[in-house]
């Protein structure tokens, strides 16, 4: 029976995708030094780490307080920040709103390119710039959030119902007219989903941003890791785990409500 | 030959689903179950080839107890028995031919149905059931690709390339236009009647069940409330046993 | 979602965030001046095209270059790995033994927890600086990542098929090659390409702790001042991402 009649007749095409997927991997290995025994014999180490990390130092608990609430601040703040500068610019990136396309073209632009930048150069950046600090923190926050939710905005408003919008032009209203009772009320549980979510990654990011000076919970990571304080490391961890479990479950209750 | 034998089946809520069910179906017949939604057609159907449990009774098939078999026991008696169903259940993604083939899985070690190695027989017996139901030119083509009638043939070409002694179809037509579901029907006539086989169907409408079946069985609340030919199924009698809600026509069954 | 429910909501979230307004750390900004800034813009706004490639494998080419091959193998041991543990994970493959699945995604959600950083740290520590503490770190956190996503995909795959299997007496291993898998592959293969995006721009950053790729040049760079180093290496982190991105996306849109 020939192949091609059977089951198998992608069999070529599979095996040629199969063979490049093999190719990039071997080039990867190759390209990264990559030597599985190290694993095995830097297993010692490892168990030292382990056995320090996981006896969590509770009794170091009252010093991460406040710090957990300067990250908690630093997200509620940057996150805020993040989508009111977001929004504008997700109207200005939408024909629907701005009829200019050079104009919805540069908006675009830069929603596009602010995506990409990772958070953590971002705030390496930054700290260069603004120095060590919460407002440092507050800023990555903010520009990582613009980035993150002005895209999810933007497609939000590229599909309401354009029926409205022409409605209230149709009676003379000007721009903010529009966009304030014809394009707002209709994404209003949109954004609300959106800055949700952009909470939940920001309390994420938030954690570690502190590793390089941006302030909250990771500075004393950093501190600690150097000393090899591994102990309040897990309990920093620990922390930023419940943490983290407990804004992903309002979060999900919130979004749950609002659809 | 498959005889139920006071079959009970209540749910974990406390609905009961079928009701002290004694039936005996022989060989070679085509029975249509008719009855409202909720009467326990479903459940019925499903029970016989333990796609649902029952609670009380037993249900025997060619002489083995589908009730009491073991894993593998299972696995053997469903070889012989051909489910076709309202949604068709195909792999949307697959193609044709490897949905049909997906028919003789039971006659295959789980290591050769894995690697896919099937006999030429098997794919031969593929191109002769699709012939069957004129579909030989999909072979190849993906399940998403057909209409909603064209899937269904396939499910029916796959009972045929089980060598399924007995079919048993779960609302075949209820997604399918009325011509098309002639067509269903015409294609499971034949089963009957040119290849002997079983055919037990679930169906709502009263026309279809008329003029295809040599018995018609009809379920409510999960009792037997008719068991006869479709000469004895007058309108009268019908309208008797359920209400004139019976008889409504397709489009205006919800 | 009722009215006062929502008015209730609004003026907590208005009264958080007044309080982080108004209690942030401003002290921060001591350090800053607008004539540094304008410095900082200026340094910035003329990238060190020399630095861009000279064939040393220093340069931000070759890293760039170690910085997809880090993301390559984290994200293909991540789903390699993933792969199986999602199998634990999905609810609807076991129908009486629901402690297995939930345990699996009680893992799968420890490993996600914690931010890749973190594991870089970690694996740095063990292996030593290198790509290679990258990879893992990658590997491990998209194992968490993966897993979970594609259980949920194994829990949505629709039963109807793999009833349509099981009736024809197919057995367990059956019916899992023969309609669930069909079903999943190429969204789980889709989910693969998105994670190699996420793991393009970590691998990017993850430098940052020593594990490889540009993300320590960077750092060097910032440290010293060097804003042309910066902006040419920033550059280049945003176009690799943008071209991958845009890859991904094509390859997306013909797995459907």
């Amino acid at each position: 029976m020939k192949l091609k009649d059977t089951i198998h007749r992608d069999f070529p095409k599979n095996l040629l995708i199969v063979l490049i997927i093999l190719a990039l991997l071997f080039i990867s290995v190759i390209n990264t030094g990559v030597d599985l025994m190290e694993v095995f014999r830097n297993s010692d180490q490892m168990w030292r780490f382990l056995s320090r990390f996981l006896k969590p130092d509770f009794s170091y608990f009252p010093n991460i307080i406040k710090p957990m609430i300067q990250t908690i601040k630093m997200s509620i703040y940057g996150t805020f920040l993040g989508v009111i500068t977001g929004l504008p610019i997700a109207f200005l990136g939408s024909m629907i709103f701005t009829k200019n396309k050079t104009i919805t073209n540069i908006a675009k632009f830069i929603m596009g390119v602010v995506r990409t930048i990772p958070s953590l150069l971002l705030a390496a950046i930054l700290v260069a710039i603004f120095g060590i600090g919460e407002f440092t923190g507050v800023m990555t926050i903010a520009i990582f959030t613009f980035g993150m939710t002005s895209q999810l905005f933007y497609q939000a408003i590229d599909t309401i119902e354009v029926g409205a919008v022409e409605a209230q032009e149709s009676v003379g209203a000007n721009k903010i007219k529009v966009a304030f009772y014809a394009i707002l009320p209709q994404i209003v549980n949109q954004i609300a989903s959106y800055t949700l979510y952009a909470f939940e990654v920001n309390i994420r990011a938030s954690t570690v941003l502190g590793y390089v000076g941006a302030g909250g919970i990771g500075l004393i990571m950093n501190t600690s890791l150097g000393l090899m304080r591994y102990d309040r490391v897990s309990l920093v961890i620990l922390t930023i785990f419940v943490l983290v479990f407990i804004v992903d479950g309002l979060s999900g209750y919130l979004r749950r409500k609002l659809s | 030959m498959i005889e139920i034998k006071n079959v009970t089946k209540v749910y974990p809520n406390g609905v009961v689903g079928l009701k002290n069910l004694d039936l005996t179906i022989n060989d070679g017949e085509f029975v249509s179950i008719i009855g409202l939604s909720g009467s326990g057609k479903s459940t019925l159907l499903r029970s016989l080839n333990r796609l649902n449990d029952i609670s009380e009774g037993e249900i025997i098939v060619n002489g083995k107890s589908i009730t009491k078999a073991s894993k593998r026991e299972l696995m053997d008696i469903r070889k012989k028995i051909g489910f076709i169903f309202q949604q068709f259940n195909l792999v949307k993604r697959m193609t044709v031919q490897k949905n049909v083939l997906s028919g003789r899985l039971g006659y295959y070690s789980t290591l050769k149905s894995i690697l896919g190695i099937f006999s030429k027989e098997d794919y031969e017996k593929v191109n002769k059931a699709l012939e069957r139901v004129d579909l030989d030119d999909k072979l190849h083509s993906r399940c998403d690709e057909l209409s909603g009638g064209q899937q269904q043939r396939v499910s029916i070409a796959r009972t045929i390339v089980q060598e399924a002694d007995i079919i048993l179809a779960d609302e075949p037509v209820a997604s399918l236009d009325p011509v098309t579901s002639v067509r269903i029907m015409d294609d499971l006539k034949n089963l009957n009647t040119q290849l002997n086989k079983t055919v037990i169907v679930n169906i709502h409408s009263i026309e279809l069940a008329r003029n295809y079946s040599t018995r018609i069985i009809g379920l409510r609340a999960g009792e037997l409330v008719f068991d006869g030919t479709p000469e004895d199924a007058t309108d009268a009698k019908l309208t008797e046993i359920y209400g004139s809600e019976i008889l409504k026509k397709d489009e205006e069954v919800a | 979602m009722t009215n006062k429910f929502s008015k209730t909501v609004s003026f907590i979230v208005i009264i958080l965030v007044l309080y982080s307004v108004l209690s942030v750390d401003y002290s921060s900004l001591e350090y800053f001046t607008l004539s540094s800034f304008k410095n900082v813009l200026i340094g910035l706004s003329k990238p060190d095209w020399n630095y861009l490639y000279d064939g040393s494998g220093e340069d931000v080419f070759s890293l760039m270059i170690l910085t997809i091959n880090i993301a390559i193998l984290g994200t293909f041991i991540g789903a390699f790995l993933a792969y199986p543990l999602s199998l634990v994970a999905s609810k609807n493959l076991y129908s009486k033994l629901i402690g297995i699945p939930k345990f699996g995604k009680f893992v799968l959600n420890v490993l996600r927890a914690f931010p890749e950083l973190i594991y870089a740290i970690i694996f740095v520590k063990v292996v030593g600086p290198g790509p290679f503490a990258g990879v893992l770190a990658i590997g491990v956190h998209h194992i968490g990542m993966m897993g979970k996503l594609f259980a949920e995909e194994m829990e949505a795959s629709s039963d109807y098929s793999f009833e349509a299997q099981e009736s024809v007496g197919a057995s367990f291993w059956q019916t899992m090659f023969y309609s669930r898998i069909p079903q999943v592959m190429p969204i789980q293969a889709s989910l693969i390409l998105t994670h190699l995006e996420i793991a393009v721009r970590s691998a990017a950053t993850l430098g940052l702790v020593g594990a490889g790729g540009i993300g320590a040049p960077l750092i060097f760079a910032i440290q010293a001042r060097n804003w042309g180093k910066v902006s040419i290496i920033l550059i280049a982190v945003i176009l690799t991402v943008l071209i991958i991105d845009s890859i991904s996306a094509k390859i997306r849109k013909n797995l459907q």
